[in-house]
């Protein structure tokens, strides 16, 4: 999976893209941290748009990212998950955890 | 119970080959002319299913996964994911959404998933001798009501 960003205004936007399962989750936990580290942002959005495939291993990742960023009193939400990212984040109920929103691209 | 058709693969307990599994086990239900949904809940349950043995069957080592799919009468797909590893102590317990023995780095909703997203799932397990989890779905044929 590859993860590309933009960033403005104390905004942090994280593309994902491709496939994230277990063997992507660690590495892809990993990049996080450092762009946390790196950007310290207010607002994080992680943008599933590109992202083919989630399964479990995808959400304990955004639920640790979450983590991370509420540890600095940032904020996070998650925008435009495909059918079937979506369907495993609606399963999982993390929507009630992370906001999830569909922006009109 | 006669299978129309099957498949077993024999693989390694590495985690690149979950994308392989779901990639194999998607291309055998592909001739059942899923839709692309049900394909997508077909390859999240197997997902679920190998990643459990590379993090929980075989936690330090490297073993056998056998995955052994079957098309059954009225379009049924049955997999069973077999490991040779740990197993599990308590599978009630196991199947408890949030439950997990793997620490930080895992949600502990892999079963509750499966379960979600397949007809049937079964569990037997042997503590020390291994697992086989057995996951059912009727694929609706094109033009029968949802």
């Amino acid at each position: 999976m590859n993860i590309s960003t933009a960033f403005a205004d104390g905004r942090l936007t994280a593309y994902f893209a491709g496939e994230l399962d277990q063997h992507e989750a660690r590495r892809a936990m990993q990049t996080m941290d450092e762009l946390l580290e790196e950007y310290l942002p207010r607002d994080l959005v992680v943008d599933l748009s590109g992202l083919n495939f989630m399964d479990s291993s995808g959400i304990a990742l955004l639920i640790r990212v979450s983590r991370r960023i509420r540890e600095t009193g940032g904020r996070m939400w998650i925008e435009n998950p495909g059918q079937q990212p979506k369907r495993v984040i609606d399963t999982a109920g993390i929507d009630r955890l992370i906001p999830v929103t569909v922006r009109n691209l | 119970m006669n299978a129309e058709n099957y498949i077993k693969l024999e693989f390694p307990s590495k985690s690149c080959n979950e994308a392989y599994a779901r990639t194999a086990a998607a291309a055998f239900a592909a001739q059942l002319d899923p839709t692309l949904e049900e394909l997508g809940d077909i390859k999240t349950a197997v997902s679920e299913a190998v990643t459990n043995c590379i993090v929980h069957a075989y936690p330090d080592t490297v073993g056998r996964i056998r995955m052994r799919l079957r098309i059954l009468p009225e379009n049924r797909l049955e997999i069973a994911v077999q490991d040779w590893g740990r197993g599990i102590e308590n599978v009630d317990k196991a199947m408890e959404p949030l439950f997990t023995t793997g620490g930080e780095e895992r949600s502990g909703m892999g079963f509750t998933i499966m379960e979600s997203f397949m007809d049937r799932l079964r569990v037997r397990s042997k503590p020390g001798r291994g697992t086989t989890v057995t996951l059912l779905r009727r694929i609706r044929s094109r033009g029968e009501p949802g």
